[in-house]
């Protein structure tokens, strides 16, 4: 489209003043002013659609929980609100409960981001080779993002279950007794971050792979005619070259983490998916989020925690920032 | 002449493009609102009617063939069975809808630690059963539960749960303990006290690998469930933190918890549903329809090992129980008040008992031969008519309150922390008390 328009510039109605007749310089201005209009107000029409979608199913719902949490809302009695003020924000702040959610949160994303985005960088390295069907290779490690979480962490409760569990099973034969992987304060970390490990580790692994394919290839001849190893050539030319990559892959894999639900909630299933292991060994913030507004029935405080869940995502997109704006500085 | 011509092709592309834009987000805002349009659509052109069921756990109305049989009756009426398995996850999800006022059922299950709460906050919403069943057939207590103050009724009672004590006699019998039903029942005269005796006994011969009860938190439930107050006092004011109950069952679990006589499973999920078909647990407290769990979970291999005698002590407990209420927003209310009139039914109730042992509360049904010689093939035939029907007349009015269900749970994954993690009794009480203290809120 943009080859076929010339640019707006090249008609640009002529100065006021000139030797056209009064009648088609009011023409001309007419046109012109349409045309501003045009050229002004066209873009918010193109754009309108996704803001009226966000405003109905974004900000509106973001809003109506800010409100929601000032009140006292039962889920017995969804009508009656009652005004409390920060009394529910205290509430969460003073709950040791959440506290662990939020430890167990930040545990969980670290666990399972580094070594996933790590595993990720190289497969994307190996899948950077010339290889015979390639784009086989490429669909194949796509396809674990394309399950659902709900079966992904279904087959996994299957695996990581204390009694007759397939790990267990496995483990068994190489004389490691039996563990309760749901029960433990790491192994069911453990246990939760395989999970998101294993479904997302294809998707940022072609995410570098596109990053990767656009790094010009004369500097990797540069650097193999310098006498580079592959080694090298992968630290030295291939990660420089990616670092604005994996900055978004951090970012997005950060706001991941932190809503991590399916997988927690279904480890164990029922009441004690709810509330994240029986000592909440592994809650999550939205597990927590749950557990409090749907099995409790307290809106109120679960409307809290999802505000303190976008306050956290804030900080983590300050830090984050800070970081870039220190990375760049130091690259150049 | 280009210009102009470019411009209002242009602007009448920009508005051709903003307008279907436009219109496609409203389509978009408008379409998502009206989708369950025609999942209410019941009844079509020639008077045929679907009733739809909502329930959990096991209501047995499928394994009784009754809902076969409503239809054989009225040939117009197909009723639709929607169950969920856990009534955890059963209850939010009814607690949404009512809110909503839609996508219920025209007959939904309502769980005995949930009825005060729904009482107190949805009876508006479910339809005034008073009228169409008759309280008085029902035992004293049962329709007490589902009536509002102004006396309407907005549930029709299933089954109760009057307290046995099922065994696995081949375990039993391994451990050099009695497997005659009297003996057992003779040794635990005294309650449960002498249950954890037994245990101990049990467990000096036990088979390797075998536990003499699945959990503590069922143990104590059935010593909670034996007392009139609970949780709540007659003021509707929470005191399970004084409730003798309460205090007697916590410290009978820590002292099954300490002396590892328990195998720590938490109810009804799927380690406790392997641990019975394996058989390594020797006992489970078992109101009348725990039988049926045991029976769909242990398996056909497992039958005929099992048997059923009285529960410790002279009280009679009642654990669970359930009821059938018509929400109001339904299509079809009136046949759906009809359908939970005759599902409540004498004859009905004994079918359902006769096919998974959930006890029946219409005290009509305990005349029926169905009810008064039945004995159970999968438990040695037990006569369970004669052992339930006696423990049902000995049952306290029990006093509920709105979290019963929801602190009952609290409690239980406490107690199971002990079992299973060795969490010292104190600390778990702290814990207990702390989330019981979130969930009254």
């Amino acid at each position: 489209m943009a080859t076929s328009t010339p640019t707006r510039d090249a008609y640009a109605p002529p100065p006021r003043g000139s030797q056209h007749k009064p009648v088609d310089a009011r023409r001309q201005t007419w046109r012109s002013r349409l045309w501003r209009f045009d050229d002004k107000a066209s873009p918010y029409a193109y754009i309108a659609p996704f803001f009226l979608v966000f405003g109905a199913f974004g900000l509106y719902p973001l809003l109506y929980t800010g409100w929601i949490a000032m009140h006292r809302v039962e889920m017995t009695g969804m009508d009656q609100m009652e005004w409390v003020g920060w009394e529910n924000f205290d509430k969460i702040l003073h709950d040791s409960e959440f506290w662990t959610a939020v430890s167990n949160t930040f545990l969980i994303g670290v666990i399972s981001v580094v070594p996933q985005l790590l595993v990720a960088l190289g497969l994307a390295h190996l899948l950077n080779y010339k290889l015979r069907a390639s784009t086989f290779w490429r669909t194949v490690i796509l396809t674990p993002y394309a399950t659902s979480v709900a079966s992904a962490a279904l087959v996994f409760a299957l695996v990581f279950r204390a009694d007759g569990g397939l790990l267990n099973w496995a483990l068994h034969f190489v004389g490691l007794g039996d563990t309760n992987w749901a029960n433990g304060h790491w192994t069911s970390k453990i246990a939760i971050a395989v999970i998101v490990i294993w479904r997302w580790t294809g998707y940022n692994a072609l995410i570098y792979l596109a990053a990767m394919q656009a790094v010009p290839s004369d500097l990797y001849e540069a650097a193999s005619l310098d006498g580079a190893s592959r080694w090298q050539q992968f630290r030295k030319v291939t990660i420089p070259s990616l670092r604005p990559t994996i900055l978004f892959t951090i970012v997005i894999s950060t706001i991941g983490s932190m809503q991590l639900f399916g997988e927690p909630l279904l480890l164990e299933g029922g009441t004690l998916g709810a509330t994240g292991g029986n000592e909440n060994q592994y809650e999550t913030l939205s597990v927590y989020l749950y557990n409090y507004g749907w099995n409790l029935g307290h809106l109120g405080p679960a409307a809290a925690v999802a505000w303190a869940m976008l306050a956290l995502l804030l900080i983590i997109a300050a830090v984050n920032w800070l970081i870039g704006r220190f990375v760049r500085k130091s690259a150049v | 002449m280009r210009i102009t011509r470019t411009v209002a092709g242009r602007s009448r592309r920009v508005a051709v493009l903003a307008t279907t834009g436009l219109t496609a987000s409203a389509l978009l805002l408008t379409g998502c609102s009206s989708d369950d349009s025609d999942s209410n659509e019941s009844s079509d052109a020639n008077g045929k009617i679907t009733l739809t069921v909502a329930d959990y756990g096991q209501f047995g109305y499928k394994e009784a063939g009754l809902f076969a049989k409503y239809h054989e009756l009225h040939p117009n009426i197909t009723v639709k069975e929607d169950t969920t398995a856990d009534e955890k996850v059963y209850y939010p999800k009814l607690l949404q809808q009512l809110n909503a006022g839609s996508g219920l059922a025209d007959v939904q299950g309502l769980e005995v630690g949930r009825i005060k709460e729904l009482v107190d906050t949805k009876a508006d919403q479910f339809a005034d059963l008073s009228k169409v069943i008759d309280v008085k057939e029902f035992v004293s207590w049962k329709e007490k539960q589902a009536t509002t103050a102004d006396g309407k009724v907005i549930g029709a009672g299933t089954d109760i749960g009057p307290m046995s004590l099922c065994y696995n006699t081949e375990l039993f019998k391994k451990a050099g303990l009695p497997t005659d039903r009297k003996e057992v029942a003779a040794k635990i005269t005294g309650g449960w006290e002498d249950y954890l005796k037994l245990g101990e006994e049990y467990k000096k011969k036990a088979p390797a690998g075998t536990y003499f009860m699945d959990s503590a938190s069922a143990m104590y439930n059935a010593v909670v469930s034996s007392n009139a107050k609970q949780y709540y006092d007659e003021s509707g004011k929470a005191i399970y933190k004084e409730s003798p109950s309460v205090q007697q069952g916590w410290n009978l679990a820590a002292e099954a918890a300490d002396k590892k006589l328990t195998q720590g499973l938490a109810q009804f999920s799927d380690p406790w549903a392997a641990a019975l078909r394996k058989g390594t647990i020797a006992t489970v407290a078992c109101p009348a329809w725990m039988a049926g769990q045991i029976s769909v979970n242990a398996g056909d291999a497992n039958k005929g090992k099992w048997d059923i005698t009285t529960a410790p002590g002279a009280t009679a407990a009642n654990w669970g129980g359930s009821f059938l209420g018509v929400p109001k927003s339904g299509k079809n209310v009136d046949e759906a008040t009809k359908l939970v009139k005759w599902l409540t039914a004498p004859e009905q109730q004994a079918a359902v008992f006769k096919a998974i042992g959930s006890f029946p509360s219409n005290t009509g049904a305990y005349e029926l031969p169905d009810v008064k010689n039945a004995t159970l093939p999968y438990f040695n035939d037990a006569p369970i008519g004669q052992i339930y029907a006696d423990e049902a007349k000995s049952i306290p009015e029990t006093i509920l309150g709105p979290k019963d269900a929801a602190i009952k749970d609290t409690i239980s994954t406490q107690i199971n922390n002990m079992e299973q993690r060795g969490t010292k009794p104190d600390a778990a009480w702290e814990a207990a008390t702390k989330s019981i203290d979130k969930v009254i809120g």
